[in-house]
């Protein structure tokens, strides 16, 4: 984290949880992802260097600033802060020209420039109000570090409620749907040998168990053992097979199933390193003879049924831990609503 | 070290730009069997692979790989390149190899983020 961002967020000297970690980097990503023209002013009081310290005087007090931009032929050429005031104030000089007073060398940052390049000049001049100016050297807005806080925050929660709002949705479903036995099935239909498109079906199961609200190291370990089984209806099946999961709230099942060539031997087949795969299967980084001995590792309950000639299932289940679980409708008196 | 730091000792390529975003990275993981990548690979490592093929993109979406690097001069398809993009994932290209690349980031610092086989054979 860059020492600006320490300062603006104050989370040094404290643990910080993987949380806490999340969104650091949420918020620092934010900070080079939003552009300094995104958050800062654009309503800016400015002041020609001809003007009098009297007029520095009336504009701040009027609009509750501590400073502006002077402005000459449209082109930046000072600030002009309160501190100039108070000095020219305590040299009984308020008729004095602003030019007298100002900041010359003015330090800026482009308005196409990250707000972390902001922050840093924050942090290492002290200063608290910084002119942003477009590719022409002409003045676009100001920035202070309160604008930045207010974009980061805008940003953060926009897209925070982008996504709770989705999740909230499909969360949700298993709350308001009441039944003695809810769930939801998905299904996808996987093609022999079509390594292009392998992982797709997976990669849904994934996303739409996150929305569901499971968490990041479950959604993951359902994840990876779907994607080891469809890799194998991909690598094996003589005609494809269907992957279906079926998410309830205190456990996920998954299946894949294909009609053929079946496993001889299912006890040499879950060996650590035994692989008939093809080639092209090893040359695609699988084959290696770990699928199933992954999957077992990933699931709580694995078993396959197959026989040459007739096909293959195999079956996946994931216990959900208790604060893992879906949300679930009340409880039927029979007992868990599974 | 931040992603870019990962990119100059690779002396490498972000081949989605578009994506990029300069993460922390804590560790790194170095494989050609996706296999591996699976079981051993921990979350938000960088991946550093010798395999050049779309099921590499799709492996590190499933590993929550937090970008990968080609080694070798490995150059990625453009389908691949935008399947990457959409998954959010950078993906760098290098002229390194394994070995020393996997060296240099070691030494700088980054933690390996693979596990052994044998941690899940208890």
């Amino acid at each position: 984290m860059s020492d600006s961002l320490q300062e603006l967020y104050g989370r040094t000297g404290r643990t910080i949880t993987d949380r806490d970690a999340q969104d650091i980097t949420r918020v620092e990503e934010l900070s080079y992802d939003l552009k300094t023209s995104d958050v800062m002013s654009r309503d800016v009081q400015c002041l020609a260097p001809m003007d009098t310290m009297r007029a520095v005087f009336d504009l701040l007090r009027k609009h509750h600033i501590s400073g502006a931009p002077v402005i000459e032929n449209d082109s930046l050429v000072g600030v002009i802060s309160q501190e100039d005031l108070m000095r020219a104030m305590a040299d009984g000089d308020q008729h004095a020209p602003i030019q007298k007073y100002m900041t010359k060398k003015v330090i800026t940052v482009k308005s196409y420039e990250p707000v972390v390049k902001a922050l840093e000049i924050f942090a290492r001049t002290k200063i608290g109000r910084l002119p942003v100016v477009d590719e022409n050297e002409k003045l676009a807005g100001m920035i202070t570090k309160g604008d930045i806080t207010r974009g980061v925050l805008v940003a953060i929660r926009k897209d925070y409620q982008e996504e709770e709002i989705r999740r909230y949705r499909a969360s949700h479903l298993f709350e308001d749907i009441i039944s003695d036995r809810t769930s939801l099935i998905l299904r996808y239909k996987i093609k022999p040998r079509d390594f292009t498109n392998g992982g797709q079906a997976s990669s849904h199961i994934k996303r739409a168990l996150l929305r569901l609200g499971a968490s990041p190291q479950l959604a993951r370990q359902c994840g990876i053992a779907v994607y080891e089984a469809e890799m194998n209806l991909i690598i094996h099946s003589n005609n494809g097979g269907v992957l279906r999961v079926q998410v309830e709230p205190r456990r996920i099942l998954m299946q894949t199933s294909d009609d053929g060539p079946g496993i001889p031997d299912v006890k040499q087949a879950l060996q650590p390193g035994w692989s008939t795969a093809s080639e092209l299967a090893r040359s695609m980084g699988f084959g290696a003879g770990m699928g199933l001995v992954n999957i077992q590792r990933c699931v709580n309950k694995m078993d396959i049924e197959s026989a040459p000639g007739k096909g293959t299932k195999l079956f996946m289940e994931i216990h959900l831990r208790s604060d893992e679980k879906f949300k679930a409708p009340p409880e039927s008196p029979e007992g868990p609503g599974v | 070290m931040r992603l870019s730091e990962v990119i100059q000792y690779a002396k490498g390529e972000v081949l989605n730009p578009s994506i990029f975003k300069d993460y922390e990275i804590v560790g790194g993981c170095g494989a050609d069997l996706m296999s591996d990548v699976l079981t051993a690979a921990k979350p938000g490592a960088v991946l550093l692979t010798g395999l050049c093929n779309p099921q590499v993109v799709r492996t590190a979406e499933m590993a929550d790989v937090r970008a990968v690097i080609f080694l070798r001069g490995k150059q990625p398809t453009p389908e691949m390149i935008e399947l990457a993009t959409q998954k959010n994932i950078p993906i760098i290209s290098s002229q390194k190899g394994m070995f020393e690349l996997c060296g240099q980031l070691y030494k700088a610092g980054l933690l390996g983020l693979e596990a052994s086989w044998s941690d899940y054979h208890e």
